[in-house]
């Protein structure tokens, strides 16, 4: 199959890989052998799969948004609702299955990194479902900018801890969260949200997500026929484009799209698109684009999404940049919050800032293609956190 | 023999003294200083840490160190500077960077083996480059007669250890705790049956780090392996005094000194 990537190493191509300290490696190699044998065992499947439907909701709706189709006057849009799913984003398909994994490998403490709170909230919530100890590390600049998922987390039962290292956000957690893995990996999983880091995680998160994907395959030719022109969706690591994008990689007529953060705008230097501006590096255990400076120092990245403010990408999206099978755009702070307020208005959904960069995308290209034509659009995730933010923009202090 | 072993043969060393800074830290002026320093309070070999803004098998003391070096825009062209500078009073010690990839994935492999030859190293240590990564970077070190040191842990299991031992010149490291720099103290018990079966293994001397901070934990890992390392306490020393170049030269080669004696009274 030309798309059965990564290799036994973790090789996406030149990408992906294991660039971790040794004391991780065993670790690794133990997660990789404990995955490889869950997931051919029925049990472990039944499991997994009784979860995602009772307790997470799946499967999600593919919703037809016939007000915003009008309003852009060309190709049909679909929205693929990861934000009806229990904790109110797509990170809970991962951390389900990684909790699933945890508990198999005897681990009683799970750690996770989080951004815009969305993975740590699910970390926390699977922890408190399975019965798992839960530490979350959080940038204290992100911590500022997403109080509801902070004190959500604490509620069920994680303790957040502030990280005060580097730029203060997505990166550094995740620098952080790494060193807590390499002091307590004897008890400790590390459930990482997104499709990256070394071997095998950005396969395990990809495989995990792309219930996704093979649900909007099936109700999208249930409910219109055949296959969509194009799925859009927003790419920090890259974890729900990947798994809405993975069953449709051998679709070669089907247009992937990936959107990522242009902040500021690309030109200012003041965003988080590698994809499109960074060049080939490595951080946080793979080789991937990064954006980094002329001395190879990680670059402070700027989003008004906290989930998108990341200055890699999953080796993955690297890989299928470079073979051309996807393409990457990129939706700055304006655009997104335009797309925010629309949603609402249009349909009466709130989207989280993350994937509001898609819907913006998205709306964009549909007003560029024919009646005839239809977009998927992956809504990875509900806004409610990001209320805070846009009100303090409008001028009006909620808190 | 590779580059480091002549080396360190021809200091005739009994237990070697590798000491660890990070380069820039507190400024760029007294880091060829403090190297020289080093070496003459008893230091054998140096550990020139280079600065990466994501230092992510580090504590917090060697963090904060690294986070001080960027703020003095310590790039690895500096690193090479001061290297060249100390070179220029001192061919025989050994010097070995220590540091990430990506650095060194920007300036080109070939590219950094050559400056790295030019300026006087004779090996790296790179944190986050395992040997089944590193084939690539490998090849290009040999053609410059530089040694890649790779690094054993608690958690490496027997097969990987020979791999490891198998894949790395000059020395291989035991990093002697599971956790981050300077984050606990060493258990000496552990690194003598560790010790036991890497003798096995290899005939390359094993260097043990993490966790040693003054004569006596170094006399406690010193027994059992062929030299120690000491990276945060010497670091620790430098922030405490960071104001005060003097100061920070006198505690550094103090500390070192007393290392030292701790050391030869193991060889008696």
């Amino acid at each position: 199959m030309l798309f059965d990537f990564p290799d036994a190493e973790g090789h996406f191509g030149v990408f992906g890989g294991k660039f971790v300290a040794e004391t991780l490696m065993t670790a690794l190699s133990e997660l990789e052998s404990t995955y490889a044998r869950l997931k051919e065992d029925s049990t472990f499947i039944s499991d997994l799969e009784d979860d995602l439907r009772f307790y997470v909701g799946r499967e999600s709706p593919l919703y037809f948004a016939e007000r915003l189709t009008n309003e852009m006057g060309g190709a049909k849009i679909f929205l693929k609702r990861e934000d009806l799913n229990h904790t109110g984003a797509h990170k809970i398909n991962n951390c389900i299955g990684q909790a699933l994994i945890a508990k198999h490998m005897g681990k009683p403490r799970i750690i996770a990194e989080t951004g815009a709170g969305q993975h740590g909230v699910a970390s926390a919530t699977v922890a408190a479902r399975f019965g798992l100890k839960c530490q979350v590390y959080m940038g204290s600049e992100d911590i500022a900018r997403q109080s509801p998922n902070v004190y959500r987390m604490r509620l069920l039962g994680a303790e957040v801890v502030s990280v005060t290292s580097g730029s203060r956000t997505l990166k550094d957690a995740l620098n952080e969260a790494m060193r807590d893995w390499v002091t307590n990996v004897d008890n400790t999983h590390y459930i990482i949200g997104t499709v990256a880091g070394p071997h095998p995680y950005p396969m395990l998160v990809r495989d995990f997500q792309s219930v996704i994907g093979r649900e909007t395959k099936a109700q999208f030719a249930a409910q219109h026929g055949g296959l969509p022109d194009a799925i859009v969706a927003c790419v920090g690591g890259g974890s729900n484009a990947m798994g809405i994008f993975y069953p449709f990689l051998e679709d070669e007529f089907v247009k992937l799209i990936g959107v990522e953060a242009a902040g500021f705008g690309l030109s200012t230097g003041k965003h988080a698109a590698p994809l499109n501006e960074g060049k080939v590096g490595v951080l946080h255990g793979n080789r991937t684009y990064l954006m980094d400076d002329e001395n190879g120092q990680i670059a402070h990245t700027h989003s008004i999404s906290a989930g998108l403010d990341y200055p890699g990408v999953g080796p993955e999206h690297a890989w299928l940049k470079d073979i051309g099978r996807v393409e990457y755009g990129a939706i700055d702070d304006e655009q997104a919050l335009h797309a925010f307020r629309q949603l609402n208005l249009l349909e009466g959904i709130l989207p989280a800032l993350e994937s509001s960069h898609a819907v913006a995308y998205g709306m964009e290209l549909a007003a560029c293609m024919s009646k005839d034509k239809t977009i998927v659009i992956n809504l990875s995730g509900r806004g409610d956190k990001d209320i805070p933010t846009v009100a303090k923009i409008d001028g009006i202090s909620i808190e | 023999m590779s580059r480091l072993g002549t080396k360190f043969a021809a200091l005739q060393i009994k237990k070697a003294l590798l000491a660890y800074l990070v380069a820039g830290d507190p400024d760029k002026e007294i880091t060829v200083d403090l190297m020289h320093a080093m070496v003459a309070s008893g230091a054998d070999a140096i550990e020139l840490g280079v600065p990466f803004s994501d230092p992510e098998a580090e504590g917090p003391v060697i963090q904060l160190a690294h986070e001080r070096a960027l703020a003095n825009q310590v790039s690895l062209a500096d690193c090479f500077n001061m290297l060249a500078k100390f070179r220029e009073r001192d061919q025989q010690t050994p010097v070995i960077l220590m540091g990430y990839l990506n650095p060194i994935e920007s300036m080109g492999y070939d590219v950094f083996a050559e400056r790295s030859a030019a300026a006087g190293a004779d090996g790296m240590i790179i944190v986050n480059l395992p040997p089944e990564e590193a084939s690539e970077l490998s090849g290009s070190l040999q053609r410059h007669d530089l040694d890649l040191v790779f690094l054993l842990a608690p958690t490496t299991t027997d097969t990987r250890a020979e791999m490891i031992c198998d894949k790395s010149s000059g020395f291989v490291y035991y990093v002697s705790l599971k956790g981050t720099t300077g984050a606990a103290t060493i258990d000496v018990d552990d690194v003598a049956s560790k010790m036991s079966r890497f003798r096995l293994m290899s005939s390359l001397p094993v260097m043990v780090g993490f966790g040693i901070r003054d004569g006596e934990t170094a006399a406690g890992a010193g027994q059992h392996a062929d030299g120690v390392v000491v990276g945060s306490a010497i670091v620790d020393l430098v922030a405490k005094n960071a104001t005060d170049p003097a100061r920070i030269i006198e505690a550094v080669s103090s500390l070192i000194s007393e290392i030292r004696l701790a050391l030869d009274d193991l060889s008696g």
